[in-house]
């Protein structure tokens, strides 16, 4: 495996050097050169060379026997105190459109404890089969037991898709699942599609900052692992005609047994401002200048019954907890209207909340990429415009 | 007590902007800097070298200039620093970095603690930590806020989840991953840079981790990159125009169907 | 201008530059306008090492010399010239017991101001002697073993922080400038208080406080060389101490051309940023200019003293007249190109001209640094 410049073909018209994401590239002599010390084989400018000039020697798609024993999409269905989370739900809307393409059936697999009256609502949003495994050792998550079931499970059923929750508890489990049972794994994924010819899972995600999609496959190994983000998927509507079976497994004791011990469980209240959850958020960033200037912003938030967000900048800078952060490094949301008060909009933030159905810029900069994205803008003092619209609303929506 | 941190050199993303004209990344004057998140897992190490008396290893795997992050972790107060690096690295996902971090710890031998940054900035996948606790079969903790105690063989930590938080308490040897909530890095200390410059740092490459050449770099990723294309840019609207109560009243009859 | 600078003093500025930029830049204003100590930076300086710089290594510093100081003082004033000078002032405090101490006096003070643990002072200055300091009046009567300190020194930058101070006092009332001895003088001791903190135009996260002696009894050992060397030692430390005030000048005038340059790409008028006219970019250009004239002196000069020159004082001198009278005018123009806004507290380049106004005046006013330079000139000539 390696890259090469085609020196034949190569015309020197830098057009490599502008896409490289890692600087790895120059031009010497109006020839591309690369530094194999910076150069991390991502092919941007394979794709970018219009003289086919760069070769990368990658290991050849293969289907072999073995891969076609797998067959299946699985869905973990991620509980919190034996309550189904949301997010197992869009996984399961994305996951029966991909078992239609593939003609094969959609499972959700459930660990915990006193699940009983939740199935139906798995099998009415997409599930044809529910694995189930109970027990009171499973009521809460844990990395080790549920990493030792689901692989358990894996090796029996040997699904050919497997996707998870980009939640705390799914993050930290798939990845010790994935490397347990040998296989590929592609976090927060905002587009998954089907090659149908040879079944592959085409999995593309935000690289670099969101600066750059990449479509990544898993050829060689099975089941092809995927995590998506709350809120990045949408659920069916509820089929309540829709049939399924539930499958209830069980293993031997040891089996449930961690190393590790959940000792307690602390609430924290700041934390249930559910952003991911909100219709609507009114965020602010660097031009909110000033903490007491988020005051502003929940009063507007208060008449909207709205969630107050903030840019990475005014997380940093103090003004508001981390846990309202949106954006790469904070949450991703997509509320029905988002509010954007004095935020640039860089790409590390627009990666977080350019799929909300409305969103409206206030900002002084007429040039501030947020206008690039919003609905619609305003360019504006927003300490003048963000008063006047918490009135208005007031009047209009009797308040 | 032996504390293991992994770090990782990333460009500092959040100078890195497009340039709307060419779509392309603006590279001028972006910076390697070290895995913001791994600077906690840094800190929280020389915290507890200067509470236990622990002796304290950075570990990365990149390319040789990543010499620099290593550098700057033993200025912050690390002990040692070792280096992976190989050509035949280049290339390799999460799970083969996992693995070759999680061949490097065991060739290092004695371990109590490994920390991690919860994740990269640049590939924010969360995977390796975890990824290296499974190849080592050591249990983890992801996402910790706090190290409420730990003792010879056993450490009590506070785990974040998305509407508060557990407390969790493992045996050592263990691999946990740190949210900012745990610490506020410190800066580098000036007697620290003059250790860290002259600072011998070990060079590991494949040969003395003596791995099999299938099993790395993007040979032996199962995930491989197959397309890269610009994000779909979502299409500016309206800007609405006047004095700015004009503006408000506009802009509330358009949003007045959303809210009903 | 490249200053071949060494390896360590590369990193010092790297290490400098960045506690300015992340540390203090965010905290300038609150501190101005609370007019408040910075103790949260000085944790900082001194976990960094930073307070040990030019003190000898078998003291606990990294025997660093005068240019270290600079560099240092420098780049945190281009954040903020209140909070580089509570830094600052610990080193002139600093100075005459590396100068003149004993071996007894280095060992007991100097690691814990090298390790920034204690900050130190020094006080000369009194409501009736400034530009005129041999017309002090502190007295120093000798009592067996110990000197017994009346009188009140003011405008002490550090008062009140600082745990140790080095005070110049009367011994001899009739020997005049040879009757006056330095004494080190913990806070705490008996008969030490603090007076009036002073409300200032500018460096205003320094502290600026009488320090009031009565019947304060300090032990006979903690007197600095010996009776009679009171001005001498307070000469030495200025001649080593002025081209940190002139790096201080040096830093905030870089700090405020930093900002009026970004303005100026940013500030958009007649249609286009205003540094496309060139009455503006003029003003940059001198602007530039005259910093780095500044800083090649001031560099020059820390390098003689570190070198071993001792002849210092007229260099000294020029290069803190200089520095200092380049800040006022660098700052004043760099309001003039924010315009209105530069004039209003909201934006941070005002506080740039406050800050530089104190560089002329203290460790002696630019007249009396004139005089020194014209003293040395004449004497010189006759030669």
């Amino acid at each position: 495996m390696s890259i090469q410049v085609i020196i034949e073909k190569c015309t020197g018209c830098k057009l490599c050097l502008n896409v490289c994401p890692f600087d790895a590239i120059r031009i010497s002599d109006k020839k591309a050169v690369i530094d194999l010390d910076k150069c991390n084989l991502c092919g941007a400018c394979q794709d970018a060379c219009k003289f086919k000039a760069i070769i990368i020697e990658k290991p050849a798609v293969g289907t072999t026997l073995e891969l076609d024993e797998y067959r299946g999409v699985w869905v973990f269905i991620e509980q919190k105190r034996s309550k189904i989370q949301p997010v197992s739900f869009e996984l399961l809307g994305k996951g029966r459109e991909l078992a239609d393409k593939l003609d094969c059936q959609l499972s959700g697999v459930l660990i915990g404890y006193n699940m009983d009256g939740q199935l139906d609502e798995l099998i009415w949003r997409g599930a044809d089969n529910i694995y189930l495994v109970e027990s009171p050792l499973l009521l809460h998550f844990q990395d080790e037991p549920y990493t030792n079931i689901l692989v358990k499970l894996i090796q029996k059923y040997k699904p050919e898709i497997f996707l998870c929750g980009a939640t705390a508890i799914g993050r930290s489990l798939i990845s010790r699942v994935a490397v347990k049972i040998n296989t590929g794994l592609t976090a927060d994924c905002t587009g998954l599609d089907i090659e149908p010819e040879k079944r592959i899972l085409l999995q593309t995600r935000p690289a670099f900052g969101g600066n750059i999609m990449a479509t990544i496959i898993t050829p060689k190994h099975r089941p092809q692992m995927a995590t998506v983000r709350h809120k990045v998927m949408q659920p069916l509507q509820p089929d309540t005609n829709r049939k399924g079976r539930v499958i209830r497994e069980d293993f031997e004791e040891k089996f449930y047994l961690s190393r590790t011990k959940r000792i307690d469980f602390v609430e924290e209240i700041e934390s249930l401002v559910n952003l991911a959850e909100a219709d609507i958020i009114v965020s602010g960033g660097r031009g909110m200048g000033d903490k007491e200037n988020f005051k502003l912003l929940e009063e507007l938030a208060s008449v909207l019954g709205a969630a107050v967000g903030a840019s990475r900048a005014a997380v940093d800078s103090g003004w508001m907890p981390y846990s309202h952060q949106v954006g790469q490094t904070g949450r991703t949301v997509a509320p029905k209207i988002y509010i954007a008060c004095g935020i640039s909009g860089q790409i590390q933030h627009l990666v977080g909340m350019q799929s909300s159905k409305i969103i409206v810029a206030i900002n002084k900069d007429p040039e501030a990429p947020i206008f690039k994205v919003a609905t619609y803008g305003i360019v504006d003092d927003l300490f003048q415009v963000v008063p006047a619209l918490t009135k208005r609303f007031k009047e209009v929506l009797k308040r | 007590m032996n504390i293991i941190v992994c770090i990782k050199q990333v460009p500092e993303t959040t100078e890195v902007k497009i340039n709307p004209q060419t779509n392309t990344l603006i590279r001028e004057g972006v910076k390697s800097i070290i895995n913001p998140f791994d600077m906690y897992a840094i800190e929280e190490a020389v915290r507890l070298k200067e509470k236990l008396g622990a002796k304290t290893t950075v570990i990365t795997m990149g390319p040789p200039q990543a010499e620099s992050a290593l550098r700057e972790a033993l200025s912050m107060g690390i002990d040692e620093a070792i280096l992976i690096s190989d050509r035949a690295f280049a290339g390799s996902d999460t799970w083969v970095t996992s693995y070759v971090l999680a061949s490097a710890i065991k060739k290092m031998g004695n371990f109590d603690l490994i920390l991690c940054g919860k994740q990269a900035s640049d590939g924010d996948t969360a995977q390796v930590g975890p990824g290296i606790s499974a190849h080592l079969d050591i249990p983890q903790v992801t996402y910790v806020k706090k190290i409420e105690d730990i003792h010879d063989n056993s450490i009590r930590v506070e785990r974040m989840l998305e509407e508060g938080y557990e407390i969790i308490e493992s045996p050592l040897p263990v691999l946990l991953t740190v949210v900012k909530e745990i610490n506020e890095p410190r800066l580098p200390s000036f007697k620290g840079m003059m250790r860290a410059k002259q600072a011998k740092i070990l060079l590991w490459s494949q040969k003395e981790l003596n791995l099999d050449p299938q099993k790395v770099g993007l040979y032996g990723s199962p995930t491989q990159v197959i397309k890269i294309f610009s994000p779909p840019s979502r299409k500016g609207g309206k800007i609405l125009r006047g004095e700015a109560q004009e503006v408000v009243n506009q802009l509330v009859d358009l949003l007045r169907e959303e809210l009903t | 201008m490249e200053y071949l600078l060494s390896d360590e003093q590369k990193m010092l500025q790297e290490l400098s530059r960045k506690i300015a930029e992340e540390r203090i830049r965010p905290v300038a204003a609150k501190y101005d306008a609370n007019e408040e100590f910075p103790w949260e930076i000085m944790n900082i300086l001194a976990q960094s090492d930073l307070f040990g710089i030019f003190i000898p290594q078998e003291y606990g510093g990294t025997s660093g010399g005068v240019l270290d100081l600079c560099i240092v003082t420098e780049e945190l004033s281009r954040a903020c010239g209140g909070i580089a000078v509570c830094y600052a002032a610990s080193a002139l405090g600093t100075f005459p017991i590396i100068l003149f101490g004993n071996e007894q006096q280095k060992r007991r003070y100097l690691p814990d101001l090298a390790a920034g643990k204690k900050l130190a002072a020094f006080g000369l200055t009194e409501p009736e002697a400034g530009s005129d300091a041999s017309a002090i009046k502190t007295t120093a009567r000798r009592e067996s073993n110990y000197y017994v300190l009346n009188g009140t020194k003011h405008f002490i930058t550090n008062g009140g922080e600082a745990d140790i101070y080095v005070i110049v006092a009367i011994t001899d009332k009739t020997k005049g400038a040879r009757g006056a001895s330095a004494f080190i003088v913990e806070k705490g001791t008996r008969g030490f208080s603090f007076g009036k903190k002073e409300d200032k135009l500018g460096i205003r996260a320094s502290s600026t406080r009488e320090l009031i002696f009565d019947e304060c009894r300090v032990p006979a050992e903690n007197m600095l060389s010996k009776e009679g060397m009171g001005f001498i030692i307070t000469m030495k430390t200025f001649d080593m101490s002025r081209p940190g005030v002139a790096a201080q000048a040096v830093g905030i005038a870089q700090g405020a051309l930093d900002l009026a340059i970004k303005y100026a790409k940013e500030r958009q008028q007649f249609g286009k940023s205003i540094s496309s006219f060139q009455g503006i970019q003029w003003m940059l250009a001198d602007m530039a200019t005259q910093i780095e004239a500044a800083r090649s002196l001031v560099y020059s000069v820390a390098r003689m003293i570190d070198a071993g020159y001792k002849d210092v004082a007229k260099d000294s001198a020029m290069a803190k007249l200089f520095a200092s009278d380049t800040a006022m005018r660098v700052t004043i123009d760099a309001v003039q190109i924010f315009g209105g806004y530069g004039y209003m507290r909201d934006y941070p380049i005002e506080k740039y001209m406050r800050d530089a106004k104190i560089t002329q005046i203290y460790e002696g006013t630019n007249q009396i640094q004139r005089n020194i330079i014209a003293l040395q000139l004449i004497k010189e000539m006759v030669k």
